[in-house]
């Protein structure tokens, strides 16, 4: 009895120490990790704000403010303020004259090596995309990379058409062709020394625009069906 | 937010982007270790069912972490779930099975520092795959690690036959062949799209 | 290189702990430690001098906590202390580097954090700082932490140049060049390491004969 007493009387001692140890490490672990956070968190907020309003106003020239929205589960577009935990997918920019330039969205898809994440703009007036930007790629450099500075390739996304038919969906869903060969404006003419990573971006604005598209033609179409009747009245009270 | 079907997340971790040799993780402890094919299979089989293991428990993890908002703890909590996965996996493995255990032999606490791990871990979370596109992605990562292995292995075994200058026997020799083998795989790029 | 008594002789090793990172025992030349997380974010410049830094300044950080608390750990809990200890400072890099510049965060990507798996980092832990003082265990993660940088420069230098025409994304070329553009791919990232290990065998192996 008092030997195995006396072998416990080593044992919880380094058993002790070690659990203090490792607590003591944890916890200057957590005080550094929980420190940094909150010290950069600000700053790398604000950069990527920052980043993502210019990236805005490429995509819709003229913008001067942006209000984020998202789609809820059934569908409906929903605004969003400030310390709204709701996923925002898309962005209204307003110029000067607070007139909807149009929405930027935003959508990713697998390109040849890693995910693309673009930001596309789209004019729910004209029912034309009208600004394209990548955010976010790793594409082949010299190759792939091209869907980023191919002057060709992004002109495609100064008038492409995404009209929305009477049952409420994309007419012709966007796809890209190869290079040269596009015949309708709906198409996106692809790089021919980058198929997989133009095809991609094909893919990706494909989907995301039969998606979301004709949600925010849909609102669109009832926003100027209330500002019309509102015009009437106005009208009529006169 | 992805539009990849299963299929084409599984090509792709095993052969387009090869977790070898597109992002050369796991070679760390590979490149140390004899060139041999018996070594390279059990260690590749190892190492796919470690990450599968750690895979699943990452999703858990980040699903957690999102939930209670501490981001930060990402790394930390990832560390510790692969080194006590490999822990319980070297206890299992001895008891089922001690002649497995001592023919992996010091494989299995090597595989804690493998950075194919981590980084499956943490590309599936960068990725913001699902529970079944994580198990898929996995699944194709450690295939095509070990794809990878029991390829250099095996040409390595080879080369010991072969007539090469002597400054270049051993890492660089190694690394050539590695760096060749990239070159094939990205023949299988598109596949899968 | 013991741990001595006379001054003078303190100095010398003083340096000493620095030099010895920077060519007789540089970690990716002759070690072979800790290339594998990096060498997918070599392909320019910018990166592999940024990874080589970011990873340097774990190196001293790690060094130091380890070092000033290598007489409270106990054995058995020492690589798990110094793995939770690394894995903290990656963590403040990784945030560092997203609000310093958020576009090398995004070139960089998951491969901050896979600095947690650099063999250099655990084995200089293991190998140094817990068995020596924080002076020393600075100058140590110093030395060994500017070798690495040193290294990888040299083949995110040379992939850049041969695969892009161009140094931190300044041209270098005239418009003529054809860049290789397999020196970018990972298979280039292969072939740069391999080529500088023979360079390196071939210097040593020319030392030994003389």
């Amino acid at each position: 009895m008092s030997q195995t007493s006396n072998i416990e009387m080593h044992n919880p001692a380094s058993s002790k120490k070690m659990l203090m140890a490792m607590v003591g490490i944890g916890i200057i672990s957590a005080f550094l990790i929980v420190m940094t956070f909150e010290l950069t968190l600000p700053r790398v907020q604000r950069l990527k704000a920052e980043a993502l309003e210019k990236a805005i106003f490429e995509v819709l020239p003229g913008t001067v403010r942006t209000q984020a929205f998202g789609v809820s589960t059934n569908g409906e577009l929903v605004k969003i303020e400030e310390g709204d935990k709701t996923e925002t997918t898309l962005y209204a920019g307003y110029d000067k004259d607070e007139m909807l330039v149009g929405y930027a969205i935003e959508a990713a898809g697998q390109g040849y090596a890693d995910i693309i994440r673009i930001l596309y703009g789209y004019d729910p007036d004209e029912q034309k995309l009208i600004g394209f930007q990548v955010l976010e790629s790793k594409e082949t450099p010299g190759l792939g990379d091209k869907i980023e500075k191919d002057e060709g390739f992004l002109n495609n996304f100064k008038a492409l058409d995404v009209s929305v038919s009477e049952d409420g969906k994309l007419r012709n869903k966007v796809i890209t062709v190869k290079q040269g060969e596009k015949q309708n404006p709906w198409e996106i003419d692809g790089i021919t020394g980058a198929t997989i990573s133009s095809r991609a971006i094909g893919n990706i604005v494909g989907t995301s625009t039969t998606e979301v598209v004709p949600i925010l033609y849909q609102e669109h179409k009832k926003d100027k069906t209330s500002q019309g009747q509102k015009q009437m009245e106005s009208d009529e009270q006169r | 937010m992805n539009t990849e079907s299963l299929g084409s997340i599984f090509l792709n971790a095993a052969l387009v982007n090869n977790f070898v040799l597109a992002y050369f993780l796991g070679i760390c402890p590979f490149l140390g270790v004899s060139g041999k094919m018996e070594t390279a299979t059990k260690m590749g089989g190892a190492v796919m069912f470690v990450m599968l293991i750690s895979s699943m428990s990452a999703y858990g993890i980040h699903a957690f972490l999102v939930r209670i908002d501490a981001p930060f703890l990402q790394l930390i909590s990832y560390i510790v779930v692969i080194a006590s996965t490999v822990q319980l996996v070297e206890m299992f493995i001895k008891k089922i099975s001690p002649a497995l255990f001592k023919s992996l032999g010091i494989f299995l606490p090597l595989i804690t520092t493998n950075c194919a791990i981590l980084g499956v871990a943490l590309f599936q979370t960068n990725k913001g795959y699902g529970f079944l596109e994580s198990i898929v992605y996995s699944l194709g990562a450690g295939a095509g690690f070990m794809l990878a292995l029991v390829l250099i292995a095996g040409i390595r075994e080879q080369m010991n036959f072969a007539e090469v200058p002597n400054i270049s026997k051993g890492t660089a020799l190694t690394l050539f062949i590695a760096g060749i083998l990239s070159l094939c795989f990205m023949g299988f790029a598109g596949l899968g799209a | 290189m013991s741990n001595d008594n006379s001054k003078s002789k303190q100095e010398v090793t003083s340096t000493d702990e620095f030099i010895k990172g920077l060519w007789r025992d540089n970690p990716v030349f002759v070690q072979v430690l800790g290339m594998c997380p990096v060498l997918a974010v070599s392909n320019t410049a910018e990166n592999a001098l940024a990874m080589g830094l970011a990873t340097a300044f774990v190196l001293l950080m790690s060094n130091i906590l380890v070092s000033l608390l290598r007489n409270f750990v106990p054995k058995q809990v020492r690589i798990a202390s110094y793995i939770l200890i690394i894995a903290t400072f990656v963590t403040v890099t990784d945030y560092a580097i997203q609000a310093i510049s958020v576009e090398l965060h995004k070139s960089l990507g998951a491969f901050i954090s896979l600095i947690v798996v650099n063999c250099l980092i655990l084995s200089r832990a293991e190998a140094f700082a817990s068995k020596n003082t924080i002076g020393k265990s600075i100058l140590d993660a110093l030395g060994m932490g500017l070798g690495f940088t040193l290294a990888l420069f040299c083949l995110g230098a040379v992939r850049e140049i041969l695969g892009n025409g161009s140094i931190f994304n300044i041209p270098i070329f005239s418009d003529g060049y054809q860049s290789w553009i397999v020196m970018i791919l990972p298979a280039g990232g292969f072939f740069t390491l391999a080529l500088w290990l023979l360079i390196i065998n071939a210097i040593q192996t020319r030392k030994v004969k003389s």
